[in-house]
């Protein structure tokens, strides 16, 4: 126990700071989070972000002594479930930590300004910041024509174009941000192109799903808190540490698959005994997310534990894989059609070139002609 | 489910069973734990083991708490959510249990030591409460 | 192209020209052979044609002795592959699915762990024939290129389904897709290749029976 005269601890407690210079150690006591909250909220994300618990003080020391780094949300052709994701968080006394402990200086949903005001404030954090505040990007921008989607005039491609130059890491949050999403999909009539696919020199950690797990959210922005640095990322962007197992590989239902037992339908004997749901179209076995293990709704359930097979929401183009119930041992295009089109064609093409063949072979009868080694192999 | 030594509330059950093999984990983290205790009468040093990084078939954790039993100490925290921090029949070894509002476990760890950390009052909150006192007693911050 | 791009497209376009060109050259081939017809028999029939032709389909499954005993380990072999073959291909609750979705209708599947084994058993068996081959002077006189191509056509699919399913060496999508891919390769090339007995062993086992059955002897 420190002299509880020392004066530069007492300081500590200092509200006269401004937020942006505050530690996100002093801002949380400000609120009223006292340090052992503070440490049981370390403990927690250790454990969730796969850390060994030696870690914990490390986390807890890193986190206290962060600036509140400034983050600036755009939010382009999306729903908004991501943004949902996030703050529907039940348990907002743990995950709202993090939003509070950065300083969304802008948000389209959650803020409270409008219009001129808004922009006005964007722009003076870009400033202010420059080089140093966390770009986040929801929804997928439209290339075939700036305005299918624009925010005060401004289109999405040259918002995220000018707010990219001055922004530390971008986090592309949501399958549409990551890799173009719905937008994306067959035919794609707005160009929807994903932050990747537009924005090559500055570091970028996609965090698909759609809408992603909101502790996967929460957990890369920790990352980023505690160390400063992109958390390591898997071959199409995604942190390893939520996007390293594929559903497949830590699905609770596994054993049945490999027995062999599957649901037939939703309602049969086999889906009230919980076998796998391959058959009615799970994507699970081709997909990458943290559902399995970290659940939903802070460990209430996913998909497959309420029964519902796995989209593949966290994958690209999961839209075109030819429906969430067609299994992903079918074909994705209506082969039956074509095989039988094909057969008739043929049928067609044999008759017509059979019977060239047989007149072709009773005119050789006719004239004698010997039958050559060439003539059998054919 | 049986009553467990220490209660799982607020866990869904479901009626499904994944399978008749238990991941064999439960003697071998016993063992961790022995090892720890002969490190901290050794050493003085400290061990958590975290028990969401060891992959436990269902069943496997209750096992482990029930075998560790309880102790003499059971305290509760309201920080955040509940958490239980309890001392287990073996000296020495805790449970630290971290629930969030809606009572779901969001950790457990095992802490082989003379007192987990949490339990004590923290550094900063004594300097925080030192100057709540005193504003409180409407004395000068200064003295 | 991103690997689930990569996947959709095998499961897509990949099938469709797959399933075009192997059904229209399967049909074609036939309808050659059919159309082609027969010299005709100017001798009195002994006995009936039909239906000596359609028993010797069923019979000539079991080989007969003196080919048994001249060449015991391709007929083993030979028969461990094809039943192989047709267990992982038709018995596989997966495939089945991919036949129910295309030709209407589907078939119980046997558990999976059983054609798990199968297929190691299978693959083994098809690189023992090979060595075969390739180890037996007269074999190896004979064998072409073509017979290595159709070899590695049909052990492919086995080798990357079980990297498939067992998610060895590669991410899943990409695993998934090859081996899709390479069943696609086979469909291709099949009508082509001497892959066209899997049809035309009909024709020819009924044909020796046919003139067996013309001619009033055993076939």
């Amino acid at each position: 126990m420190t002299n509880k005269k020392d004066k530069s601890l007492l300081d500590k407690t200092g509200l006269e700071k401004t937020d942006v210079n505050r530690t996100l150690g002093e801002m949380l006591r400000s609120q009223g989070v006292s340090r052992r909250s503070f440490l049981k909220y370390c403990a927690a994300t250790a454990s969730m972000m796969a850390m060994s618990p030696a870690m914990i003080p490390k986390i807890a020391h890193a986190l206290e002594s962060a600036r509140r780094p400034s983050v600036i949300w755009l939010s382009f052709q999306e729903c908004t479930g991501c943004t949902e994701s996030l703050t529907r968080a039940h348990t907002a006394t743990i995950e709202s930590l993090i939003f509070d402990a950065i300083s969304l200086d802008y948000h389209h949903t959650l803020q409270a300004a409008a219009g001129h005001a808004a922009e006005e404030a964007r722009e003076a954090a870009m400033k202010e910041n420059f080089g140093k505040y966390l770009l986040v990007v929801d929804g997928s921008i439209p290339m075939d024509n700036p305005g299918y989607s624009t925010i005060a005039g401004i289109s999405n491609y040259d918002m995220l174009m000018e707010t990219a130059k001055g922004a530390a890491a971008i986090i592309a949050v949501g399958t549409c941000a990551t890799y173009g999403g719905l937008p994306h999909a067959n035919p794609n009539p707005t160009g929807a192109v994903s932050v990747g696919d537009l924005i090559k020199d500055k570091p970028i950690i996609n965090v698909p799903g759609c809408p992603p797990i909101p502790v996967v959210i929460t957990g890369v922005l920790t990352h980023f808190l505690t160390f400063g640095t992109i958390p390591e990322l898997d071959h199409i962007g995604r942190p390893k540490v939520f996007y390293g197992q594929s559903i497949h590989d830590r699905c609770y239902r596994r054993p049945f698959y490999d027995k062999g037992l599957f649901a037939e339908t939703f309602d049969d004997e086999g889906a009230k005994k919980g076998w796998c749901l391959y058959k009615l179209g799970c994507k699970g076995p081709t997909t990458y997310n943290a559902c399995a293990t970290t659940k939903w709704n802070d460990g209430t359930g996913w998909p497959i534990e309420a029964g519902h097979p796995c989209l593949g929401c966290s994958e690209p183009d999961f839209w075109d894989g030819g429906g969430f119930y067609k299994s992903i041992s079918m074909p994705t295009e209506n082969i039956t059609q074509t095989a039988i089109y094909t057969a008739a064609a043929a049928a067609a093409a044999g008759v017509v070139l059979g019977t060239m063949n047989k007149s072709k072979k009773n005119s050789a009868v006719a004239a004698h002609n010997k039958t050559s080694i060439d003539d059998l192999e054919k | 489910m049986s009553d467990a030594a220490i209660p799982v509330t607020g866990a869904i059950k479901f009626n499904i069973q994944i399978g008749d093999e238990l991941t064999h984990n439960v003697k071998p983290l016993l063992h961790e734990i022995k090892h720890a205790l002969d490190n901290l009468i050794e050493t003085g040093k400290s061990t958590i083991i975290d028990l969401r990084s060891i992959p436990l078939a269902p069943g496997e954790e209750e096992k482990i708490l029930n075998t560790l039993g309880r102790g003499e100490v059971q305290a509760q925290l309201n920080a955040l959510g509940l958490s239980d921090v309890s001392e287990t029949q073996y000296a020495g070894v805790w449970i630290v249990t971290h629930y969030n509002d809606e009572q779901h476990v969001i950790s457990r760890f095992i802490e082989v030591t003379t007192m987990p950390e949490i339990l004590c009052s923290q550094t900063e909150d004594v300097m925080k409460s030192y100057s709540r006192l005193t504003l409180d007693l409407g004395d000068n911050l200064e003295t | 192209m991103s690997e689930i791009e990569f996947l959709n497209w095998v499961r897509g376009q990949g099938f469709q020209i797959a399933v075009i060109i192997f059904i229209a050259g399967v049909i074609i081939r036939l309808a050659e052979i059919l159309l082609l017809g027969r010299k005709a028999n100017l001798a009195e029939a002994k006995g009936s044609e039909m239906s000596s032709g359609l028993r010797t389909i069923i019979t000539r499954s079991v080989p007969d002795k003196s080919t048994f005993q001249r060449s015991t380990f391709t007929v083993v072999a030979g028969y461990i592959f094809h039943i192989g073959l047709f267990v992982t291909i038709f018995l596989f609750a997966p495939h089945i699915l991919m036949f129910k979705d295309v030709i209407g209708f589907g078939w119980p599947s046997l558990p999976t762990p059983v054609v798990d084994a199968l297929a190691v058993v299978t693959i083994i068996a098809l690189l023992a024939v090979l060595t075969h081959r390739m180890r037996d002077t007269v074999l190896k006189f004979l064998t072409t290129k073509e017979d290595i191509l159709v070899w590695m056509l049909t052990i492919l699919p086995l080798i990357t389904g079980y990297m498939a399913f067992h998610r060895i060496g590669m991410t899943a999508p990409t695993l998934l897709a090859i081996h899709i891919l390479s069943v696609e390769l086979l469909l291709v090339i099949f009508p082509f290749t001497k892959l066209m007995h899997a049809f035309t062993f009909v024709l020819s086992r009924w044909y020796n029976g046919a003139i067996s059955g013309y001619r009033g002897v055993e076939s």
